[in-house]
């Protein structure tokens, strides 16, 4: 079976460019990829695009062929959505096409336009990842309904806000040094404690922000990169494991609200495809779309215990100087969330992480493993990845 | 929001039936036990199509809640507003808490109902203590 390399990334700087077009945004994006990949774009075979809220921000549907014709590309076209995880299935779309054979080089990208709007219609789009009916009419929002989720944690495990604060002080610090993050600025326990309240317990830093950006990767085939007519494709790093999974859509659907078994079931494949263990892992970026997301997401990856994620930074095992460094591009928090972008700039800054390209590579080991967890909604959708060097 | 001319079927019914004294909300039963939310044709949880409506019990606890300060357009009147889930037995349901949001907690008992909503007067499922 081919094995899925990635040649080459490409970003967009991650931030508030509200007049900047979602076409203009990804044929940054992708261009960056394509130079990077070192690949001709005429011989792309396929296009697999995440966006989740064009139509709204917009007023934009049918952005495939769109977004092909923005990249330059004489290819077939397909859009993902799947929510905030979007992004993530896209890559797994084009993994899964490589692996069947029937695709050698695949341009993934995601894109997010969320300024051009209100705040409060962009809390609007975003909720319409959760049930129209039993959700939304009873004015549930995102942040709310992670709330609703740290709330019952804290029920169960104990845990407080300042334990919250310092993943947030953990992702902007991990930020600062990151020319594509939105939020290059570190702030303080106190900064994440005094801000206003969003959807207690959950303050404005408690939340990722409202990004705009986009996100490119060049997925090609171990044959591609090995033919002898491909001297200048170098692709060392692979997608050695995939994993995706859902759940009922509705938080309340679920029999603990604290837990988010799409994520279990979606790492376990990830883990099994990959051979490779929990265990395993040196670094990770995982959706911490709100702080409280990454306490349970590193739960549900079987990387720590129940009750014991949200101390994991306050314990600095988390940190850039801890045996696990997690979002180490700053993650949603501080990097920025746009949202169909966020799942395949985690493995743009995976890639640039293990390749010693990014500022925070120091803290990477050689030959690390390493984990991406992309969610959608209060995580009925769940993406998951493990990159690898390619064994020489 | 969706327009509230044209009804949705299934959510408002249930909304119909927890507005009328003499009336109680359906909820779905599969044949094994497991409790879903309308319309449903089958089971969410295992795939059974062997449905039956059964009466939902208008009272339970709260599992969950929060005050959301950052609403939506629809419901930037109604902010600050407190959202629990609220767990009533056969199933666990999302609505927003009609009372003094300081005495809310986890465990308190609640009985469900319809309101209107501040900002757009659209019909939306409430919680009152009990």
């Amino acid at each position: 079976m081919p094995q899925a390399r990635i040649a080459g990334v490409g970003l967009t700087e991650f931030g508030e460019h509200p007049s900047r077009t979602g076409r203009d945004l990804f044929a940054e994006a992708a261009t960056h990829a394509i130079d990077d990949a070192n690949v001709d774009r005429r011989r792309i075979d396929h296009l697999y695009f995440a966006n989740f809220m064009g139509a709204d921000t917009e007023r934009q549907g049918h952005q495939a062929p769109l977004m092909a014709e923005a990249a330059g590309l004489n290819c077939s076209a397909t859009r993902v959505e799947s929510a905030c995880a979007s992004g993530g299935l896209a890559v797994r779309h084009a993994v899964q096409a490589i692996r069947r054979g029937r695709t050698d080089v695949a341009l993934v990208g995601g894109m997010e336009r969320m300024n051009n709007v209100s705040t409060a219609s962009a809390t609007e789009s975003l909720s319409k990842a959760a049930d129209a009916f039993w959700e939304v009419r009873q004015g549930m929002t995102f942040p709310g309904a992670y709330a609703l989720m740290a709330r019952a944690y804290f029920d169960e495990h104990g845990g407080t806000r300042e334990d919250l604060a310092e993943i947030a002080v953990k992702n902007h610090s991990n930020a600062l040094n990151n020319e594509y993050a939105h939020y290059q600025q570190e702030i303080t326990v106190d900064d994440v404690l005094d801000a206003p309240m969003i959807a207690d317990p959950l303050g404005l830093y408690d939340s990722s922000a409202i990004t705009d950006g986009a996100a490119c990767l060049i997925l090609v085939s171990d044959d591609y990169v090995n033919h002898p007519n491909t001297p200048d494709i170098h692709a060392p790093i692979a997608i050695t494991g995939t994993g995706h999974s859902v759940d009922q859509i509705a938080l309340h659907s679920r029999d603990t609200l604290w837990k988010t078994p799409a994520a279990v079931s979606a790492s376990a494949q990830a883990y099994n495809d990959a051979n490779t263990p929990p265990g395993d892992i040196d670094i990770a970026e995982v959706h911490d779309c709100f702080t409280i997301a990454e306490a349970i997401a590193l739960e549900s990856l079987g990387l720590y215990d129940h009750g014991e994620g949200i101390h994991a930074a306050t314990n600095d095992e988390t940190t850039k100087h801890g045996t696990l460094p997690v979002n180490l591009s700053g993650g949603l928090k501080a990097k920025g969330h746009p949202v169909a972008a966020s799942g395949v700039s985690q493995l743009c800054e995976l890639t640039r992480l293990l390749t010693d390209r990014h500022p925070n590579s120091e803290y990477v080991p050689d030959d690390a493993s390493a984990l991406a967890h992309n969610a959608g909604g209060t995580v009925a959708s769940c993406l998951v990845h493990i990159l690898e060097h390619v064994d020489q | 929001m969706t327009s509230q001319n044209t009804p949705d079927d299934g959510y408002d019914d249930f909304l119909d039936a927890l507005s009328v004294d003499d009336e109680t909300a359906q909820y779905v039963e599969c044949s094994n036990g497991h409790g879903s939310l309308p319309p449903r044709r089958v089971c969410p949880v295992c795939g059974s199509t062997s449905l039956s409506d059964k009466p939902l019990p208008n009272t339970g606890t709260v599992v969950t809640y929060t005050t959301i300060h950052a609403p939506t357009p629809d419901f930037d009147a109604d902010a600050p507003y407190t959202v629990i889930i609220a767990d009533v037995g056969p199933l666990k349901l999302t609505a927003i808490y009609d009372g003094d949001r300081q005495d809310v907690s986890i465990g308190m008992d609640i009985s469900l109902t319809v309101k209107n909503t501040e900002t757009t007067g659209d019909r939306a499922l409430y919680a009152q203590p009990v």
